[in-house]
């Protein structure tokens, strides 16, 4: 369904952030300590969260290259 | 007093024909063996006519007659020109130069004769 | 607490500074230069997504039940991941057609069915009401928290004109009718209203993050001091964890995410900003990651406003949703909380603005349109323009929703909390999924599909989630929230067939989206779909598939430019209409409107520009109304897509040919020009052949005749020009057999006698044949050959008249009396090397270069150089070459000149071994 480089990588950290955000392995965070004095499991969250967004920057914002690659494309 | 003919061509057994065909009709020759002989030799020798070869070396034949046309001195000297190549575009590249006559090698010597007698206005 | 006065004055100055930005956005667009053409912009206008709901409701949510309010945000994270992929091609197919809304989408996609439009506009409607309630609630409370003492309940007015919500509400709609509705366009896009919400989106980021760095470093000494205190009352501890005990945890957590994912790509403003005012595709690059980490930001100091509330205020004195009002205010930051007001209000306004823009465009196109034109005095035949109706429509269905909306606020709102509000909206609209999805990758989806799905998925969300909240709100008797519907136990709305363990919202997601899908999937199966819906699902899955040309176009009959142009005149305007025709008449290469085919094409273009005015349902039937049509059938979809599909290979065909056409043409312009420069070279060749033909022959005459006329000369005169004669004569036959030699070689029709050939011998027979010239020109010439030298196989006349003439030019242009020719011989295992030293002038460097040219004779130099003809050097290379060697010349005026060739043993030997009929040594 979807072609290219660009929209299979999207496509995979697409179920990776699935799968980083839900059970189970976000139980993985869920323990009641304090990392350097701020709750685990929103520092986790937000951690995994920040990570997705540059993951996604870098895909879709992608090199020179990769650009004119993706003009050619079809998405589906 | 007779009149000075100037016979340029590189060829040195043409250069032997025309000097003994010239001397012969009772003309001065003086030969010169290139462009730049030629040019030398018009300036100094002043002859009336001059028997020019197109293809020589240093200087061409349109090249020294482009020079001697530049120049107030020598502007009137008669010009004859020979060439070995026969194409019209040569024949009209030296009369746009200021040739006066043109004459293809191999010539008739009877008519080369008859060309310089009209031209230096001289008859036999 | 702060004055009345100051707060509404300082938010109706906020409301034009709005308009202030708006209309800058309209200015500069009018000017060509938009300010929306960024995709920062583009990203920030997206941010509409954080409503009051997250700018209130997130630190309650947080505050009831912890890390629980981030699902809402991590959802549009994941949905972003695929935004490149799936909302790109809903940009590009609401582009290509001119679709203006969801409701638009769906119809469109589904055969242009109005019944299904105005379902997907009634849900729209019904599912946004509250979420606009929740807006106005948010201003209200948050009004109230300001304008009353701290801790006491806000005086709320008893009478509904006193009531300041209200006016919140007008003025909202005279703002949205001002930047929403003024001007009719078909594409319905709005540049100053994305540009004063891209301003909003920032004005509430800084106004919540200022406010969120005030609690986490004013009121508390850092975070950690701030989690710290929190980590010390048990309450709170739990609340910083994940399950808190709750069965099915996990489940919520998902269905929550999944709803979230939904609902940032189908409510309806979303659609608005991200897909109908979208400017640039590419913008979506940026956007994909940038609205995401806006989503972070304004999420990050959540947690600690709700912990720093909660500990401040202990739990249950205040309102949690307004602690981002209240913290400010218990420290006697005035101006802080009046900032964070004007975030709050930035957050609520963008949101009614844009959603009242999105729904009233819906509202007119899909429900009051069509019922209009059915009525005698707006229908088909009718005249008018009605651009000026439609205006007045949208205006008047954007004051409708937000009095709607007011109306929900007034009598419902104060039973719920926001996020459970904004929740039951998000559920609504995630019932488009289905059919959008659907329609966009499957085309197998059909319209009783979609119908049926959208029907069973809105009943389930108005049964298992709408009613429940309203008998909570003690609106309706909550006995069948016990007992079930008519007392049947497994129809309880919240525990569905006895689903037990998912929170009433998961559950009513999963039964309403379990039983659409199944109503879509299983109803589209049902029977094949029709033709309309055929050719609409190529359309649309195949979107990206076909280049605006190569678009196939499904319409059949015979239309009138006449009938068309004023029915376009009468939706866009008789002005803006001609000018649409004039450009198609100009893109389609005719002189004018009149001269415009009435093709399927026309047809299409002008349902098209009616579309973005009045969706594409009532533009199908206004179209239908004045051309003859032929119904499509299946046959016919599939016969003009095989065309369209042809004309597509065609026009690749066409590309393709014309490509190699054009490499043809330069090909042949290449040859013409090698031809024209070889036919100047053979010009130039016959010229030069005809120059050195008639020079001895100028001799010969001359001289021949000055003996004929002369009978008296004298025997030594006549013996020297007989000489001459002789000579000329010689260089003559020279002349003709080298011409002759050359043309033959270059034919490749030239003789070759191959045998083994001793090169050693050669070069001593040729030295001794040129050994009388040298003698007579007194230069000398010494040998250097080595010893012992391998046999060559070649063709030794041929080597030796290359050496010959070699010597004879190396003869020539020595010093005559002191001249030095040295003549080399070197074998290896390639193959013989034969050089030949001169010591004469040497030759100038631009002159090496012409020495193997045809008739160049070395000019510049005052030799005579008897019996050249020019040819040598040439035939010299050519034979050289023949046998697979090279010539060269190495040369500085001054110091002589060494011509060389080289003859490799390797081509010879293999030559040797193929022709075996000749005797071996």
């Amino acid at each position: 369904m979807f072609q290219g480089l660009v929209a299979q990588r999207l496509v995979a950290l697409f179920f990776a952030g699935w799968a980083l955000l839900n059970f189970p392995l976000l139980a993985l965070w869920d323990h009641d300590i304090l990392i350097g004095g701020l709750p685990l499991f929103p520092i986790a969250l937000f951690g995994v969260w920040a990570l997705l967004i540059a993951v996604l920057a870098c895909v879709v914002e992608g090199g020179a290259a990769s650009r004119s690659s993706m003009l050619h494309e079809r998405p589906d | 007093m007779s009149q000075k003919v100037l016979i340029a061509d590189d060829e040195p057994n043409i250069l032997i024909s025309l000097e003994f065909l010239m001397k012969r009709e009772g003309y001065e020759v003086v030969v010169a063996r290139d462009g730049q002989e030629a040019v030398n030799a018009i300036f100094k020798e002043r002859p009336a006519l001059v028997l020019l070869d197109v293809m020589m070396p240093i200087k061409t034949g349109f090249d020294v007659c482009h020079e001697v046309r530049a120049h107030e001195a020598v502007r009137d000297t008669l010009i004859l020109m020979l060439t070995a190549k026969g194409r019209d575009t040569d024949v009209a590249k030296g009369l746009a130069l200021g040739a006066n006559a043109y004459m293809t090698k191999p010539f008739s010597t009877k008519e080369l004769v008859q060309k310089v007698r009209e031209m230096l206005g001289t008859s036999a | 607490m702060l004055s009345a006065t100051l707060v509404i004055g300082v938010s109706f100055a906020y409301l034009l500074l709005l308009f202030a930005v708006a209309y800058f956005g309209d200015w500069r667009a009018a000017q060509g230069r938009s300010i929306i053409a960024s995709p920062w912009v583009y990203a920030l206008s997206m941010a509409v997504y954080c409503t009051a709901w997250t700018y209130f409701g997130s630190v309650g949510r947080a505050a009831s039940s912890g890390v629980w309010f981030l699902p809402i945000y991590l959802g549009p994270m994941l949905a972003m991941t695929l935004a490149w992929m799936v909302v790109r091609k809903m940009i590009r197919i609401a582009k290509t057609y001119r679709i203006t809304s969801i409701a638009d989408f769906i119809a469109s996609r589904y055969g242009k069915s109005p019944t299904l439009a105005g379902l997907v506009t009634l849900i729209t409607v019904v599912g946004i009401v509250p979420y606009i309630a929740l807006q106005l609630k948010a201003i209200a409370s948050g009004y109230a928290v300001l304008t009353s003492p701290l801790g006491q309940p806000a005086v709320q007015s008893a009478d509904w004109w006193s009531d300041s919500t209200l006016y919140v509400a007008l003025a909202l709609a005279g703002f949205t009718m001002v930047f929403g509705a003024r001007h009719l366009d078909s594409t319905e896009r709005h540049e100053g209203m994305v540009a004063a919400i891209a301003f909003e989106s920032v004005v509430k980021l800084v106004a919540f993050m200022a406010v969120g760095l005030f609690v986490s470093f004013g009121l508390f000494a850092s975070p950690v001091a701030l989690f710290e205190q929190a980590y010390a009352v048990d309450a709170l501890r739990k609340l910083l964890q994940f399950g808190q005990g709750q069965p099915f945890a996990y489940a919520q957590w998902l269905g929550l995410t999944l709803l979230a994912m939904l609902s940032v790509i189908f409510l309806p403003r979303q659609f608005q900003v991200m897909v109908v005012e979208n400017v640039d595709e590419q913008h979506l690059r940026r956007a994909v990651w940038a609205f995401p980490l806006y989503l972070l930001l304004i999420n990050l100091f959540v947690l600690p406003i709700a912990m720093g509330g909660l500990l401040y205020f202990g739990p249950g004195a205040m309102d949690p949703e307004t602690f981002i009002l209240s913290l400010p205010l218990s420290q006697g930051y005035n101006a802080l909380a009046l900032f964070a007001f004007v975030g709050g209000l930035s957050a609520a306004t963008g949101m009614v603005i844009v959603e009242a823009i999105a729904v009233s465009t819906m509202v007119c196109n899909d429900l009051v349109m069509p019922l209009l034109l059915r009525m005698r005095r707006f229908g088909a035949r009718a005249s008018g323009d009605l651009t000026g109706l439609l205006l007045g429509i949208r205006r008047l269905a954007i004051l409708i929703i937000l009095l709607l909306g007011y109306l929900y606020f007034h009598l419902a709102g104060e039973a719920y909390a926001l996020v459970s509000i904004g929740l039951i909206s998000f559920a609504a609209v995630a019932q488009f999924a289905p059919a959008m999805l659907g329609g966009m990758y499957w085309k197998g989806g059909t319209r009783h599909g979609a119908l049926t799905g959208l029907l069973l998925g809105f009943a389930f969300w108005v049964y298992t989630l709408m009613l429940p909240s309203l008998a909570k709100s003690g609106w309706l008797d909550d006995g069948f929230l016990h007992h079930g519907l008519w007392g049947v136990v497994w129809l309880k709305p919240e525990a569905f067939l006895g689903l037990t363990g998912l929170d009433n919202l998961t559950h009513s997601l999963f039964w309403s989206l379990l039983a659409n899908v199944g109503g879509y999937v299983g109803v589209s199966l049902w029977r094949a779909p029709s033709a309309r819906e055929t050719s609409q699902a190529l359309l649309f899955v195949d979107v990206f598939n076909r280049k605006a040309g190569a678009r196939p176009v499904f319409w059949q009959g015979r239309a009138k430019v006449s009938a068309l142009l004023p029915l376009a005149g009468r939706f866009l305007g008789a002005e803006q209409a001609q000018r649409l025709f004039a450009e198609y008449a100009r893109r389609e290469g005719v002189a004018s409107i009149e001269h415009i085919p009435a093709d399927a094409r026309l047809v299409q273009f002008v349902e098209t520009q009616l579309t973005g005015a009045i969706g594409s349902a009532s533009a199908r039937v206004m179209v239908a109304s004045v051309v003859e049509e032929e119904p499509l059938d299946l046959d016919d979809v599939m016969r003009i897509l095989d065309e369209a599909s042809q004309l597509r290979a065609y026009s690749h065909e066409l590309e393709e040919k014309s490509q190699s056409l054009e490499r043809a043409t330069t090909e042949l312009r290449e040859a013409n020009e090698k031809l024209k420069s070889l036919d100047r070279l053979k010009d130039d060749f016959m010229s030069s052949v005809t120059h050195e033909l008639r020079t001895p022959l100028t001799s010969i005459r001359a001289l021949s005749e000055l003996m004929r006329d002369d009978d008296h000369m004298d025997l030594a005169q006549r013996q020297q020009f007989l000489g001459i004669i002789v000579v000329e004569a010689e260089r003559l036959s020279r002349l003709v057999n080298q011409v002759l030699d050359m043309a033959k070689i270059e034919a490749g029709h030239a003789e070759w006698h191959n045998a083994v050939v001793d090169m050693r011998e050669l070069l001593e027979q040729a030295s001794a044949t040129m050994r009388e010239t040298y003698r007579e020109r007194g230069v000398a010439l010494q040998l250097q050959l080595s010893t012992a030298v391998q046999p060559l196989w070649a063709d030794a006349d041929r080597i030796t008249q290359v050496v010959l003439n070699l010597l004879s030019n190396a003869a020539k242009y020595a010093p005559r009396g002191s001249g030095q020719v040295h003549l080399s011989l070197k074998d290896s295992t390639d193959g013989i090397a034969v050089e030949v030293q001169d010591n004469g002038p040497g030759i100038s460097q631009e002159q090496q270069s012409m020495v193997f040219e045809k008739f160049r004779q070395v000019s510049g130099d005052d030799h005579y150089r008897p019996g050249g003809t020019g040819l040598g050097l040439p035939i010299s290379r050519q034979i050289v070459e023949h046998f697979g060697g090279h010539m060269w010349l190495h040369s500085s005026p001054g110091q002589g000149a060494v011509f060389g060739f080289f003859l490799p043993r390797q081509g010879v030997d293999a030559e040797r071994t193929a022709s075996t009929d000749q005797p071996l040594i």
